[in-house]
């Protein structure tokens, strides 16, 4: 294999949508037996960049070459052809049908299940994944998921690789076994390109960062010879401070009290067993675990949408009068005077509405207020303006769908609205997945200010190094269950991650 | 460029459009449907389609007593798209909009039969007007109810309500017939006119248009302005959002139903009432169904849907005037109201993409 050429070549790539430029004139070399980091800010067009390698959009200018060849990638088939695989931060799986199945589905030539198993089986094998070809999707936790998305690209032959952000679903101990597959298949002289916003990740990963920031290519190096504090600046075009504050909570008091909950799906599968803890008042909880080990019915439950079998969970008021939030309902618990904001995992599908404009989304909250028939659009859309102006959130205005917006922009809008009803309860859970760190370190910034103000913060996460830097206490969940509860301050990456892979972690050994 | 293929054209989405730009698409599409039209009618028939397009708008306004028609048409086709609309903004497939009506004009149909001449005139009406409303309100709220609590499937059900409604009114239509054995009730309170809405001055339809565009200027208002609006729309869009804020799913979903069928059972009483003063199991012309589309063309826009009826009228008697005039099928006319619709239908792909050419790449803004 001939090094010195790159096995991908873009020249001049420019996208647009309708009046958005996601890609202006972008040059980018990709080498095989190299990881390449592909690093920017939330839209600064990383994943439209290579979606257009990958087939699923068409460039308006510029050309791509494949081994120093001039191509034209009309569709995936196309990609597929030139061995180019794409694993999407949004997985592109059908639930109802097995691994196996969606593997080998839009193949051409002749079903045969059988074979396909064997070689599936074969590809597992060869790089350490775990998957059983004949479980259904719909059964699978995100990471098996992801797997899939991963053997169904070797399946077809890939050598040029890219994941977009693949390690945001990932325990720690999931994320090394990727990397662990990603350096083998790098050393097969294959090429690998890697969307990451965490700096940890292309500082243990890399061979070569690219960055791109608005929508054009600021620059490339190798990734010894620079460094996070670096590699950010040029990300956000001016210099960022790396660190998380973790001031002392004031006058910590019991917020929330749960006791002995136990949740069931609607299939009957225990989903949470036993659950006890207290979070207090101006205090961050972190909450740590292998997603899908009952963080969501957690926070759900609290917030009146999950129903529960047993257990209490009680708030506690300042002056100590305690009200149940067990068996109401969102509205219920509002009309108790509880103000509780959730920021819940799925932003589009649950905390916000995606084809409503920023206004009518701030409204979602509010539009109860008053007793007129009529809703007040004055008020939430001064909202979102102060909502956009506070938070940098970059939008063409009030009146575009949330769905437009880049990732950490949704996000922006949906903390800013949740925080904007001065809530003495706070739950976020993932709030920082997708997020660049310019719009991470945002939202740290506004949680660690709800909680100087009071707010009981539970903060579910999944990246253990912010968890560590910026929780007062962290539960760790493990299969429902509590593992443990460990103070932040001092707490070591190793024995949390011991703890939602085993529970007790250490303690039992 | 041997080895590789630029395709000829690829297709990208578009940002918003300046309503002028969007609007002259549209207007685009009319002409050049208009201009296949021709095209066909003149290849298929030979008949000269500047005559046949004279005839059309003839047929629709030919005299005021022909309009007159168009407008009566056209606010209870507007009406019964006004009450499937609030369902639809909720992503409810109330196809029962034929069914509901049907069941307004049954129960206006049995006030004005049962009580005719002993009531005063105006407890009739007033209570014509109850009855329809509830009526078709609970030909709504029953596929409503099973939907909110059993998830069952709305389309199929409000279809299923329509035929038990076409069987019920066909039932009754036995009862009340005169004379016996015509199969037929004939018009209700010929003599006495007991139950007959009330004329505006010698305009036979003005009641029904101005009841009409009162409900459509009221439903622009629900639905853009009020809380009751704001949550359908909430619920439409995702349902697990509304659970997330607190709204009440399964209320909203009977709710809105039940405005759907009782706005249907309004349309139902000003046909019978109103118009046609008798009751006949095809009195909705299956309006029901067309309303499915003036609701769509007009994406679901009460204003919109003005027009939107507008059109599909227009070319409904239109399409009768040509088959009369020219001789030519009823069919005929169909076909080409199909192309004007393909066209109109067609033309919004090109409002939410745009097309690059191989050349012309880059070139077009």
């Amino acid at each position: 294999m001939d090094i010195s050429t790159a096995a991908v070549q873009m020249r001049n790539i420019t996208k647009t949508f309708g009046p958005v430029v996601a890609n202006d004139k972008v040059w980018l070399d990709i080498y095989r037996g190299e990881i390449l980091a592909l690093l920017g800010e939330n839209g600064s067009g990383k994943t439209t960049l290579m979606n257009m390698l990958s087939g699923i959009y068409f460039p308006d200018e510029g050309t791509i070459s494949i081994d120093g060849r001039e191509v034209v990638i009309r569709s995936p088939k196309d990609a597929f052809d030139l061995g180019i695989g794409m694993i999407h931060q949004h997985f592109k799986l059908v639930d109802v049908l097995t691994a196996a199945e969606n593997i080998v589905l839009g193949l051409e030539g002749k079903l045969d299940l059988k074979a396909a198993r064997e070689r599936i089986r074969g590809i597992c094998d060869a790089y350490g994944f775990e998957v059983d070809p004949d479980q259904k999707i719909y059964d699978m936790s995100v990471s098996q998921k992801q797997t899939v998305e991963i053997v169904k690209v070797l399946y077809r032959g890939a050598d040029i690789l890219i994941l977009d952000e693949p390690t945001a679903v990932l325990t720690p101990q999931e994320t090394d076994k990727l990397f662990a597959v990603l350096r083998n298949m790098r050393d097969d002289g294959k090429a690998v390109v890697i969307i990451t916003h965490k700096m940890h990740e292309v500082e243990a990963l890399s061979d070569r960062v690219a960055i791109l920031r608005h929508g054009q290519f600021i620059g490339d190096m190798p990734t010894k010879d620079t460094n996070a504090q670096e590699m950010t600046n040029m990300m956000v075009g001016h210099a960022v401070t790396l660190n998380i504050d973790r001031p002392d909570p004031v006058d910590p008091k019991p917020r929330i009290e749960v006791k002995g909950l136990t949740v069931r799906s609607i299939d009957g599968i225990l989903k949470l067993d036993d659950v006890s803890f207290t979070a207090n008042s101006g205090e961050i909880l972190g909450i740590a675990g292998i997603s899908g080990c009952g963080q969501k019915e957690l926070l759900e439950a609290i917030a009146g949408l999950q129903p529960v079998e047993s257990g209490s969970i009680s708030y506690i008021e300042d002056d100590g009068t305690r009200e149940e939030l067990i068996g109401k309902d969102p509205l219920s618990i509002a009309e108790m005077g509880v103000s509780l904001s959730f920021v819940p995992e799925d932003r589009l599908g649950m905390g916000l509405v995606a084809n409503m404009d920023l206004s009518d989304n701030m409204m979602l909250r509010s539009f109860r207020k008053g007793r007129s028939l009529f809703t007040d659009r004055k008020t939430p859309r001064q909202l979102a303006l102060d909502v956009v102006e506070e938070l940098d959130v970059v939008t063409p205005g009030v009146s575009t769908p949330v769905r437009r917006l880049s990732g950490g922009n949704v996000q922006k809008v949906l903390v800013g609205r949740e925080i904007a009803s001065a809530p003495t309860v706070l739950l976020t859970a993932y709030a920082v997945r997708g997020l660049d760190i310019n719009s991470s370190y945002t939202i740290y910034d506004l949680i660690n200010k709800q909680k100087a103000q009071g707010v009981a913060v539970l903060y579910v996460g999944e990246d253990l190094d912010v968890l560590l830097e910026l929780a007062d206490r962290i539960l760790v969940l493990c299969g429902g269950k509590v593992s443990g509860i460990v103070p932040g301050r001092g707490a070591q990456k190793r024995d949390v991650g011991m703890m939602m892979t085993k529970l007790g972690g250490d303690a039992h050994e | 460029m041997n080895k590789t293929h630029t395709p000829l054209f690829h297709v990208s989405k578009r940002g918003a459009l300046p309503w002028y730009r969007s609007w002259g698409i549209r207007g685009a599409a009319v002409i050049l449907a208009l201009l296949v039209c021709a095209l066909i009618t003149n290849l298929v028939t030979g008949e000269d389609p500047v005559q046949v397009y004279k005839t059309i708008f003839q047929g629709s306004f030919g005299s005021a007593r022909r309009a007159w028609v168009l407008f009566q048409n056209l606010a209870i086709l507007l009406c019964v798209s006004l009450a499937i609309t609030p369902a639809f903004r909720m992503r409810c497939w109330n196809l029962g909009g034929d069914g509901q009506m049907l069941m307004g004009g049954l129960a206006t149909a049995a006030c004005m039969i049962l009580l005719g001449g002993k009531l005063p005139n105006w407890a009739l009406i007033l209570l014509m007007i109850v009855a329809s409303v509830i009526a078709g309100a609970v030909w709504a709220a029953i596929p409503a109810i099973f939907k909110a609590k059993w998830n069952t499937n709305e389309t199929l059900f409000t279809l299923m309500m329509n035929y038990i409604a076409t069987q019920l009114v066909a039932y009754y239509i036995i009862i009340w017939e005169v004379p016996k054995g015509a199969g037929k009730i004939g018009i209700i309170n010929q003599s006495s006119q007991a139950g007959w809405l009330p004329t505006i001055g010698s305009y036979k339809y003005l009641l029904n248009i101005i009841v009409v565009a009162v409900i459509c200027v009221a439903m622009y208002i629900y639905l853009n302005y009020s809380k009751h609006g704001y949550e359908i729309a909430v619920v439409g869009e995702s349902e697990r959002t509304a659970r997330y804020v607190g709204i009440k799913v399964e209320r909203v979903i009977v709710r809105t139903m039940l405005l759907s069928g009782a706005i249907c059972g309004v349309a139902g009483m000003l046909l019978v009432g109103g118009t046609e003063h008798t009751l006949t199991t095809t009195i909705t012309a299956s309006r029901g169904f067309t309303a499915v589309m003036v609701s769509w063309l007009a994406k679901f826009n009460p204003i919109w849907m003005v027009l939107t009826s507008f059109l599909l009228v227009f070319l409904e008697r239109g399409a009768g005037q040509i088959a009369t005039n020219f001789g030519l099928s009823a069919s005929f006319a169909d076909i080409l109201t199909g192309i004007i619709l393909f066209f109109i239908i067609g033309s919004e792909f090109f409002i939410n993409y745009k097309i690059n050419f191989r050349h012309a790449a880059g070139k077009e803004e």
